[in-house]
């Protein structure tokens, strides 16, 4: 049987991911349970994104299996698994079109009707006065709250969020934080997050994980990874030291 | 005046010929040139040199290679097309296909690459990812479907080999503007020229305001709150 344990969301068994010949991931076991908040971190170019890209099935492993619910994923999975999962970017890239319509987009490609779920969401992330304007003047912290709201709005079952605060200022991180630690604590969305920044891990996450080089160095429980690190790279990376 | 009822035919032809034409050109052309901007085709190199070539096919090269693929020696002699308005419209979709599907091709991969990405992960299929993007792209799919209009309604090398300008059967505007120049009725074909120009601006007035049309029903914008 090679099935995760219990209860687990995902299961990655020596998955690795490489372009062009190098190797950017290399993961020996991962576990991700059903409702917690994992935060990744760790320096640019640790995989962090790429890890991200596999949870979301935008990309298969290079090797190694990676199971979603018990089942295995196929390199082309299924449109109805991909929409399981949604990704809020760094750098989130909006359409081209009314704040609200980037909203509704996500539920149009699943032929769902746009109905007060649009609104809700616009009202989650304080954008319900900004929803018909033209999403490409909107600042940063708002263009990164519709990007939000663009994936709330499809109630996933994984919220995967890639430096959602990066480069943002302090009333856009406080709010874009609470609505998510809402949707992970409330609605019982699995949430995992790459950021930079450890006090945001701290704040949001039940666990945290630190990858270096491609690989897991530690994965522990949010207290324990900053009060009590095993291994001497995560002691010196929640220490704000320079670790490769 | 007696000259309407004889240019009117002349004016209804060239317009459904090159629009429809221009119709399967479009269909054919945006799936396609989104097709090699978004997926890793073998040999993509190779055909978006193909379709760059193509933009630049001259009209008459192209009414040459319809004409001897519609003669009735030809291999699609049996359809029995040459003279024919069909033929016509077959070699302006040679000419128009290339033009649209470049243009769109380079109107995809001008996006931001990691749209394609976010529309993944927002649940679009590959298809849906197509259509989002052509429609992101719609300015320069404007531009397109314009040049590609442009170039076929008023190129007459390859109607006039094709069609062979047979009054009320296959004369276009361009056919007819070389026929009378050639009997020395400068004043006609001066007119048809205006009549085609005119066409031309009214239709590319018509297709740019469809475009602004459906930006400004997604820019309608109230007046942004202070904040």
């Amino acid at each position: 049987m090679t099935t995760g344990p219990a209860g687990a969301l995902y299961s990655l068994r020596a998955v690795t991911k490489s372009y062009a010949g190098r190797a950017v991931l290399d993961l020996a076991a991962l576990e991700i349970e059903r409702g917690e908040a994992l935060a990744l971190v760790g320096p640019s170019g640790a995989g962090k994104s790429t890890l991200l890209r596999l949870l979301n099935f935008l990309e298969p492993p290079s090797a190694g299996e990676l199971r979603f619910r018990g089942q295995p994923v196929a390199a082309e999975p299924p449109l109805d698994l991909l929409r399981r999962v949604t990704t809020v970017f760094q750098r989130p890239v909006l359409l081209q079109q009314s704040v609200r319509d980037n909203v509704a987009y996500g539920l149009k490609l699943r032929g769902l009707a746009v109905d007060g779920r649009v609104d809700a969401a616009l009202e989650q992330v304080g954008l319900q006065a900004l929803a018909r304007q033209p999403a490409h003047k909107l600042s940063g912290g708002e263009m990164q709250r519709a990007a939000l709201a663009r994936a709330l709005v499809l109630e996933p079952e994984v919220l995967l969020l890639d430096e959602p605060t990066a480069n943002l200022d302090p009333y856009n991180v406080g709010l874009i934080e609470r609505i998510v630690s809402d949707q992970n604590r409330a609605r019982g969305t699995t949430v995992v997050m790459v950021t930079h920044n450890v006090f945001q891990a701290r704040r949001l996450a039940t666990r945290v994980g630190l990858l270096l080089g491609g690989q897991l160095v530690e994965l522990a429980p949010t207290d324990l990874f900053f009060e009590a690190p095993r291994d001497p790279r995560t002691a010196a990376f929640v220490r704000g030291e320079m670790v490769y | 005046m007696d000259v309407l009822p004889q240019l009117l035919p002349i004016i209804l032809l060239s317009l459904s010929v090159s629009g429809v034409a221009l119709a399967i050109a479009t269909l054919i052309g945006l799936p396609l040139g989104a097709l090699l901007a978004l997926r890793p085709v073998p040999g993509k190199r190779f055909w978006e040199l193909l379709i760059y070539t193509g933009m630049g096919l001259p009209p008459v090269v192209v009414g040459l290679f319809v004409y001897l693929l519609l003669s009735r020696s030809g291999p699609l002699g049996w359809l029995g097309w040459l003279f024919t308005a069909p033929a016509m419209i077959t070699a302006q979709v040679i000419i128009a296909l290339p033009m649209v599907a470049g243009l769109a091709l380079t109107a995809v991969e001008g996006l931001d690459p990691s749209l394609r990405l976010q529309l993944r992960a927002l649940g679009a299929s590959p298809n849906q990812v197509m259509w989002t993007l052509l429609g992101e792209a719609r300015s320069g799919v404007l531009s397109a479907i314009v040049a590609a209009f442009g170039s076929i309604i008023s190129e007459v090398g390859a109607v006039m080999l094709v069609g062979g300008n047979i009054e009320g059967q296959t004369r276009v505007l361009t056919t007819a503007i070389v026929l009378e120049t050639r009997q020395g009725e400068f004043g006609l074909a001066l007119a048809l020229g205006t009549v085609l120009l005119t066409l031309t601006f009214i239709i590319n007035y018509w297709l740019v305001r469809a475009g602004q049309r459906r930006e400004t029903a997604a820019w309608r914008a109230e007046a942004r709150p202070g904040r």
